[in-house]
């Protein structure tokens, strides 16, 4: 009975291949974006300017014919003196360019030597070659000195996630484990904070950072990540409810203070958790726009990738090859991590948004 | 995320309640404030502070004039005054309408794709017959971790006018030379446009939308279908009320983040408002006031009108979130 319940109806098949194939080609879609990306940063800037050049990386191709490496054409044979009844299409490199007839050779058929075949050379389609250029990469990197841009964001990664760690575990403990008169009241307040708009603290905040020297500096940028965000206490406090009190209780009688159970006890069950808002926070510094731009913009050497992007889009906007081989070399890192931690990414996400 | 904001307002924290503790329950209150003490300062520091100095700055005239602030003079509501007038914000139906209204009418185009567009797709995932849906789903979210600047990039290529994909698609498909969308660089097109590059974001509300899905019981779809629903009554009496919760977070997210917009323009049109002054958001138009023209007292004045719009918007979402959103395990009054 089991088998035969397991079996699947033609119809059943039907629905699979329409619903999956929807779904592939709305992704594709969805996707072009990367491969307009990659097709593009592979490509040369002589191929960027052919019109009705492929939409692959690719180039003119080349044969050798008596030693010397020439373009060919594709020449429909019938049109040649000697072929007349060979209705192909080859590729024959061009030895006399001429309106009325040109002068050709085969590089597949040497022997054959040169011959005439009457078409106008401006009229003949030239055969590309799929051949990736990897120089787009190198120009970038020299250009917008990629190492210290990749220094610059790193450090602005690893140093503020930091702070969002320490601060984080500290008061989502202190949310999850405590029992006090207010306690939900200053959490609903900590939540509504994701309500307020940034500009209406930004202003006297720069004004305030200005005064003490720190604009142009890392520091407002990194200080505020030690002193907790709505985000990532909410998530962790979700996480440390779920970790049962017997443990807690259990590390109390023997005498442990409230900081030792946070440190041996919830965190070494919170890995998960933890994991989630360390990429949570990487990537979301990695890509950090607004907090650069207005804190960094007079410190040129202390630029992150995203605030140098723009810059080199406003200077070789019209070299669009360059531009896409920037935008991956920026984006290759986030797409990595995410790659290597996608499950407690999911699952860290999904706990903000069903959660209660 | 937002359930206990829709409860009532709990217990404030105060000497009194402190008072009326027993040691041992003061001693936890005392530990507890410790802990989320780098909160509590943090709040205070890089939020009350500021938000308080912002309405103070709102009624001086305080400007910085070659990195000199000028000094500060109180002038009542004059800013305020000044903000209700500027035709830069309400300015109505002309060609181009203030920045407030622009905030809206992209809006009116956005807010219904940010709901609709990861509910459908969250809807497509969670559907049977859709084979490897967990390879799809990640790769549906994935463009939501990279630099928001590299994704403009992306999208600025495919959407280019000459050699970008899309319009060269449209040109193979028979759309004459003349008549392809100018994207970016035209009024009709740039709302769109910048709708298409927000489609990237989406992959957030999709998981959570598709996390609402699963934990549906079966056993209601079940009720539902012994009880004769066809699919759209399974969905609307069903589905759509289970997932409510979801529905409800992913909107306000859209509202507040719709509010805020403006970092798009910003790089995309390099925060010009070009074309035709129709991307002068009002938070382009706010960070001009303050990073460009540096005047901080008609910044602070808009930023205030901002938050009260914000916090006004918010309080009605939740008002009206008692018809609509069904938190499971709570009597529906």
């Amino acid at each position: 009975m089991k088998a035969l319940s397991r079996r699947r109806h033609p119809r059943e098949t039907a629905k699979t291949f329409t619903v999956t194939g929807f779904a592939l080609i709305l992704l594709f879609l969805f996707l072009s974006p990367f491969f307009y990306m990659i097709s593009t940063a592979l490509k040369t800037p002589q191929q960027m300017s052919v019109l009705g050049a492929p939409l692959w990386p690719a180039r003119a191709a080349i044969a050798e014919y008596n030693g010397v490496e020439m373009e060919t054409y594709s020449v429909p044979m019938n049109t040649c003196v000697g072929s007349e009844d060979d209705n192909s299409t080859r590729g024959l490199v061009i030895l006399k360019k001429g309106l009325r007839e040109s002068t050709f050779a085969d590089p597949d058929d040497p022997g054959r030597g040169e011959f005439i075949c009457a078409v106008s050379w401006r009229a003949l389609e030239r055969p590309w070659q799929f051949a990736p250029y990897w120089g787009n990469f190198s120009t970038v990197w020299s250009t917008i000195n990629f190492p210290r841009l990749m220094y610059n964001t790193t450090m602005y990664a690893v140093l503020s996630t930091i702070g969002v760690l320490m601060s984080c575990t500290v008061v989502a403990y202190g949310f999850s484990r405590f029992d006090f008169p207010g306690r939900d009241f200053l959490f609903l307040i900590l939540i509504s904070t994701l309500f307020l708009p940034a500009f209406v603290t930004v202003i006297p905040t720069y004004t305030f950072f200005q005064k003490i020297g720190w604009v142009g500096t890392w520091l407002p940028l990194i200080v505020p990540t030690f002193f907790a965000n709505a985000f990532d206490v909410f998530l962790l406090r979700q996480y440390f409810m779920t970790i049962p009190r017997e443990m807690d209780e259990a590390a109390m009688i023997d005498g442990a203070s409230r900081f030792r159970i946070l440190w041996s006890v919830i965190l070494p069950q919170s890995f998960p958790a933890l994991l989630a808002i360390t990429v949570f926070h990487i990537v979301y510094a990695w890509n950090d726009y607004f907090g650069p731009l207005i804190y960094l913009s007079t410190a040129r050497d202390k630029w992150p990738i995203s605030v140098a992007l723009p810059l080199f889009n406003g200077i070789y906007g019209s070299n669009p090859e360059l531009i896409q081989a920037a935008s991956l070399m920026a984006l290759v890192v986030p797409l990595i991590l995410f790659i290597l931690a996608q499950r407690f990414f999911v699952q860290g996400l999904v706990v903000t948004g069903v959660d209660k | 995320m937002f359930e206990q904001l829709n409860r009532g307002m709990p217990q404030l924290p105060s000497l009194r309640a402190y008072r009326a503790l027993s040691s041992v329950k003061r001693r936890e209150m005392r530990e507890g404030l410790l802990f989320i003490s780098p909160w509590l300062i943090g709040f205070l520091v890089f939020t009350i502070l500021p938000i308080l100095a912002s309405l103070f700055f709102s009624f001086l005239d305080l400007k910085i004039t070659d990195g000199i602030l000028s000094t500060p003079k109180f002038v009542g509501l004059r800013n305020y005054q000044q903000l209700f007038n500027d035709p830069q914000i309400w300015r109505f139906g002309s060609q181009t309408p203030g920045s407030m209204w622009i905030t809206f009418r992209f809006g009116m185009i956005a807010l219904p794709v940010a709901i609709l567009l990861p509910l459908g797709l969250a809807l497509l995932m969670n559907n049977r017959y859709l084979k490897g849906s967990t390879p799809i789903r990640t790769l549906f979210y994935m463009p939501y971790i990279i630099p928001f600047v590299a994704a403009i990039f992306l999208w600025g290529g495919m959407l280019n006018p000459e050699t970008g994909w899309i319009n060269r698609a449209l040109m193979n498909m028979g759309v004459p030379r003349t008549m392809v969308p100018n994207w970016a660089n035209d009024v009709n097109w740039v709302y769109p446009t910048y709708v298409i590059l927000g489609i990237w974001g989406i992959g957030n509300a999709m998981l959570i939308t598709l996390a609402g899905l699963q934990g549906v019981p079966t056993a209601l779809y079940d009720a539902a279908k012994v009880d004769g629903a066809n699919a759209f009554q399974s969905f609307r009496n069903v589905t759509f009320p289970m997932i409510s919760p979801v529905i409800f977070f992913n909107l306000v997210l859209a509202i507040v983040g719709l509010f805020q917009y403006f970092l798009v323009p910003l790089v995309v049109n390099n925060g010009t408002g070009r074309p035709g002054g129709a991307t002068m958001f009002y938070n382009l138009y706010l960070y001009r006031t303050f990073f460009v023209f540096q005047n901080m007292s008609y910044g602070s004045a808009m930023a205030w009108l901002l938050f009260v719009i914000i916090l006004i918007f918010t309080v009605l979402l939740f008002r009206t979130a008692r018809y609509w959103v069904y938190y499971a395990g709570e009597a529906r009054s």
